[in-house]
């Protein structure tokens, strides 16, 4: 057993299970926009009654925590491979957290406003 | 017939560092022999240049190498299934050097110590004579038992290079599966709970590295993905 605190889930099941789901939402939040700008005429008013819709901004926010999760999760175990240096690990990670983590925030302000 | 070799020297008490010495046999027109009896011969011009092995047929694990890039049992692989104007021998990657082709495999064995490589049985059930198995039940630790720990799959892995000290890698995990599955072993549960964190087994992204050089053929990828799946079970 390798003990570990930095990643998000408890244990290697839970990181293991939280990234996929997260993945899976990303993607079928990507074909859902992709879908989206293929099968309407795109303009401000589309895009703001599309964002007006609960079901819409509830599935935002989702992928906006879902990316938070992946990223946590995911640079983690790829920082933990490439960059052995504990301090400069450490920063890289606040900084990439602090990035997703500032994507939710900044989601949630916009959605809000709609 | 020549062939020319390229090979890693390193003798610590002498070398500042490593390099790559060339040597030249001269073989019976049409011949083809193993690259152990290769390296054997070149011993004959150099008494220095070192390499482990013990059966020379392919069944002790000891003379795991890196010909041509790609890991490999030197008793068994022909020079002719290798390319090339030189044939270029490396000890395995990812695993300090002892000497010329040897490595310390001291990290792939801890890993293997990790999942305690025997049968526990917690003796609740008693059979009269012995713990006999059905055919089925034996017919699961087909493609585990004969691994015989030459390191080759380990040090092919990416994974196990970044972390050998926290990644069990492939050798030990198809060992781990082949105990998990064992119908006569009774520690299924706390072997998983062992076996449940970031590292020992979910660092293997499946690039299929280790099957691809498995000098016996065996495929540790896929009980690797048995291991994650008995895990994922008592999860969810
Ligand atoms: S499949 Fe897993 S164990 Fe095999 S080489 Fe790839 S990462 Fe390593
Ligand atoms: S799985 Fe294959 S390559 Fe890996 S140690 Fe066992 S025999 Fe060698
Ligand atoms: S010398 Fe035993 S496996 Fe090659």
């Amino acid at each position: 057993m390798v003990n570990n605190a930095a990643t998000l889930g408890r244990s290697g099941v839970h990181d293991f299970i939280i990234i996929r789901v997260a993945g899976i939402n990303l993607a079928l939040y990507a074909i859902f926009l992709l879908g989206f700008f293929l099968t309407n005429d795109v303009n401000y008013l589309s895009w703001k009654s599309l964002f007006s819709n609960l079901g819409m901004q509830v599935f935002t926010i989702i992928t906006l925590l879902s990316l938070l999760a992946h990223v946590w999760i995911g640079m983690w175990q790829v920082l933990t491979d490439y960059v052995k240096p504990v301090g400069l690990r450490f920063i890289l990670q606040l900084a990439l957290n602090a990035a997703a983590f500032s994507y939710v925030i900044a989601g949630l302000v916009i959605l809000w406003r709609v | 017939m020549k062939k020319v070799f390229s090979i890693y020297r390193y003798n610590p008490d002498v070398d500042a560092k490593p390099y790559m010495k060339d040597y030249t046999l001269e073989l019976e027109d049409g011949s083809d022999i193993m690259v152990l009896d290769a390296l054997i011969l070149l011993k004959e011009q150099d008494p220095t240049l070192s390499f482990r092995r013990s059966c020379r047929e392919g069944v002790c694990g000891s003379d795991g190498v890196n010909m041509n890039g790609k890991n490999g049992l030197a008793c068994i692989t022909p020079l002719s299934h290798l390319q090339g104007e030189k044939i270029v021998l490396r000890p395995l990657p990812g695993l300090p050097v002892i000497r010329d082709l040897i490595i310390d495999m001291s990290q792939f064995y801890t890993q293997y110590e990790k999942i305690k490589p025997y049968l526990i049985n917690d003796g609740k059930e008693q059979p009269a004579r012995e713990h006999l198995q059905s055919i089925e039940e034996r017919d699961k630790l087909d493609g585990l038992y004969e691994c015989i720990l030459c390191a080759c799959c380990s040090t092919a892995c990416p994974s196990f290079w970044w972390n050998p000290d926290k990644f069990i890698g492939p050798s030990g995990l198809l060992h781990a599966y082949r105990f998990l599955i064992d119908s006569r072993d009774t520690a299924t549960d706390e072997r998983l709970s062992e076996l449940d964190d970031a590292f020992s087994v979910f660092r293997c992204h499946g690039i299929m590295n280790c099957v691809s050089v498995c000098p016996k053929g065996l495929n540790p990828t896929k009980a690797i993905g048995h291991i994650k799946s008995m895990l994922l079970n008592r999860a969810v």
